[in-house]
């Protein structure tokens, strides 16, 4: 065995990346739950690509077929059941899991220097993520999907003289029909996934250049041992952490277990009851909302009376994310060491995320229309507001160590 | 800060409605796993849905095996013109016929627990009512204006609108023609009938729904033993560190 390695090692630097990555990758020893969330995206990544290669054997992309196709993976796939709940049950725990390892990132200040680049690599995996939700969700071909497309793309009808040629452009017809189901079948089962995984291991390589952060804030690498040159509070990933990140693994697969196995609707959260009705060109439903991991910025988008302004802020949401390590000024990194300022807006920012979510679910009436403009404005205050309170706030001593 | 806890109250109500959607529903309380009661929907359903609704990714022989039927129970019940029992639950009616005899396609109902709800379908097969405006004579109470007849009359019997103080009810016609004991009998019967066939319907809807409950409980209890496991794992590697 070691003869074989040692063969190998001559040829490619598979000692040295285990070495890199794993054994001797120093991370803090003080990860709390919160630092769980990275291995299980990590974990639902390959469970979506591996339900999605089974999943495609049986699919078929054609706006005549593909409703019956998903029903016939239902019931006579053996199993198939089994992988379209996996792959469905996937999708909305990927966001679940994403959202909570971003709010780790808002909550311990994982974007400041020196790991903007982890940040920004990641905000790209969370962008790509929902154009991959976005176009897997078409290819069920049920009203919701249909229609949730239709709505989605129209928006790019706002832009100013390409608009219309745009979305012509997208859909590859008048309306969503058989040519932008192709399309979006290619997207996403080749072209986004590839981009994904490229992204994932970029994400991953600056991570591991500056070390993880931790729930202290503190660079433990200012702490190293003078002999080993082994940060003092740094401890190998493997195996300390790899099982730690089991034993996560096994919970969130109790949860994910659960709800796949009981609840794989949940409640018309994960599957909505119109996607059941095949695809209707010349139906609308009464009420189209996108899944919930979209909400939060459709109902930015519906609060804004303008269409062109409602698109652009839905947008801006998105993209005020990328710069935040340049908008906190804090000279602290963890919550733990932030003043009452931050931990104020933070508190507003999650709740009126919160609200959003929900309201971009429901009918739009005027209450909460008005509530959604509050929520709004809360929402980019807390970005665009940033680097004046992050200044003047107060903050307590970051201790040289991590405590435990 | 007052203005959204006022804007926040004033939602309240608006929520409950829309989550409503105008009637309030009659729970159907089924049970997908009594089998008899399966049993009794697939015949109801065939005899009477199947006129003019198909359940076409639905199989007859997956049928026979999850509701334990033999082969023979099945042909001889449920498939009164023959076929094969690999077939699919398809009818022989034309859709151009059917656009003018109800003025719509009558929708296949393979999946049509999932996309409505078990709720809804009890409360839409118990709401028809005589309407002499409609063109088939009978109206819904949930689905208002519908083109479908009342095909379970020969079982409900003809109800009417009857207006009272907490809005529209319904009642059989004949009413008057019934001791109190063999009306509360006979709608007893009816609705017992139509929970039987909603039961079928949201089987049909998920065949896959008995299996997966089944499987369910083997896989977690496997991770709940996999989870004490993991966690003395770790805690042994995790001893030196403080």
């Amino acid at each position: 065995m070691e003869k074989l390695v040692g063969w190998v090692d001559e040829r490619f630097p598979l000692t040295k990346m285990w070495k890199e990555h794993l054994s001797e990758y120093y991370a803090p020893k003080n990860f709390n739950f919160w630092y769980y969330f990275g291995s299980l995206a990590l974990l639902v990544l390959v469970i979506q690509i591996v339900t999605g290669i089974f999943l495609t054997m049986n699919y078929k992309p054609d706006g005549a077929t593909a409703f019956a196709s998903v029903e016939y993976i239902m019931r006579d796939v053996e199993y198939g059941w089994l992988i379209r709940y996996m792959h469905s049950t996937g999708a909305s725990m990927f966001f679940v899991v994403i959202y909570l390892h971003m709010f780790r990132g808002l909550l311990y200040g994982s974007y400041k220097s020196p790991r903007e680049l982890v940040w920004i690599f990641g905000m790209l995996i969370y962008a790509l993520l929902m154009a991959e939700a976005f176009m897997g969700y078409l290819l069920p071909w049920g009203q919701m999907s249909y229609w949730g497309a239709q709505v989605i793309i129209s928006l790019f009808g706002a832009i100013p003289y390409i608009g219309d040629s745009l979305t012509l452009w997208i859909r590859g017809d008048f309306v969503v029909s058989d040519a932008t189901l192709n399309r979006f079948f290619s997207l996403h089962v080749i072209a986004l996934p590839i981009v994904l995984l490229g992204l994932v291991v970029a994400h991953i390589i600056a991570l591991h250049e500056v070390g993880s952060n931790n729930p202290d804030g503190v660079e433990i690498k200012k702490n190293k041992d003078p002999k080993t040159k082994i940060p003092l509070d740094g401890i190998p990933f493997h195996p300390y952490y790899t099982v730690k990140d089991i034993f996560g693994v096994v919970g969130f697969l109790i949860v994910f277990s659960a709800i796949l196995f009981f609840a794989p609707e949940m409640n018309g959260y994960f599957i909505e009851p119109p996607n059941f009705v095949p695809a209707d060109p010349l139906k609308t439903p009464e009420h189209i909302a996108p899944v919930w991991y979209f909400t939060p910025f459709y109902a930015i988008l519906r609060a804004v009376p303008d269409k062109l302004l409602g698109v652009v802020a839905m947008g801006g949401a998105i993209v005020v994310l990328f710069l935040l390590p340049w908008l906190d000024r804090s000279p602290v990194k963890s919550i733990r060491y932030r003043g009452p300022i931050f931990k104020a807006a933070l508190t507003l920012f999650v709740i009126s995320f919160v609200i959003l979510g929900y309201l971009g679910m429901q009918p739009a009436t005027e209450t909460a229309t008005l509530v959604a403009r509050v929520c709004s404005g809360i929402y980019f205050g807390f970005f665009l507001l940033m680097p004046i309170y992050t200044k003047i706030d107060s903050y307590k001593p970051v201790p040289e160590r991590v405590t435990s | 800060m007052k203005k959204i806890l006022l804007a926040l109250t004033l939602l309240l109500p608006s929520m409950a409605f829309a989550a409503g959607g105008g009637v309030a529903l009659q729970k159907a309380h089924n049970d997908i796993d009594d089998k008899a009661s399966l049993q009794t929907g697939a015949k109801l359903f065939v005899n009477y849905c199947m006129g003019c609704h198909s359940a076409h990714f639905s199989r007859y022989q997956r049928v026979a095996d999850d509701l334990g039927l033999t082969v023979e129970q099945t042909k001889e019940n449920l498939m009164p013109y023959g076929g094969k029992i690999g077939d699919t639950m398809t009818i022989s009616m034309d859709n151009d016929d059917a656009k003018q005899w109800f003025g719509t396609l009558p929708p296949d109902l393979s999946v049509i627990a999932r996309a409505r709800g078990t709720d809804w379908l009890y409360s839409y097969l118990l709401g028809f009512y005589l309407d002499p405006s409609r063109p088939l004579g009978v109206n819904n109470t949930v689905f208002k204006d519908v083109g479908m007849p009342h095909v379970l009359w020969e079982l409900q019997g003809w109800q009417k609108a009857v207006h009272t103080e907490h809005g529209i009810e319904l009642e059989l016609v004949d009413k008057d023609q019934m001791t109190e004991d063999e009306y509360k009998a006979k709608t007893a019967e009816y609705r017992r009938n139509v929970r039987d066939l909603v039961n079928f319907l949201e089987y049909v809807g998920e065949p896959a729904q008995l299996q997966r409950k089944e499987l369910g409980k083997w896989v977690l209890l496997f991770l709940f033993l996999l989870f004490g496991l993991t966690y003395l794992l770790k805690k042994e590697f995790w001893r030196d560190i403080h």
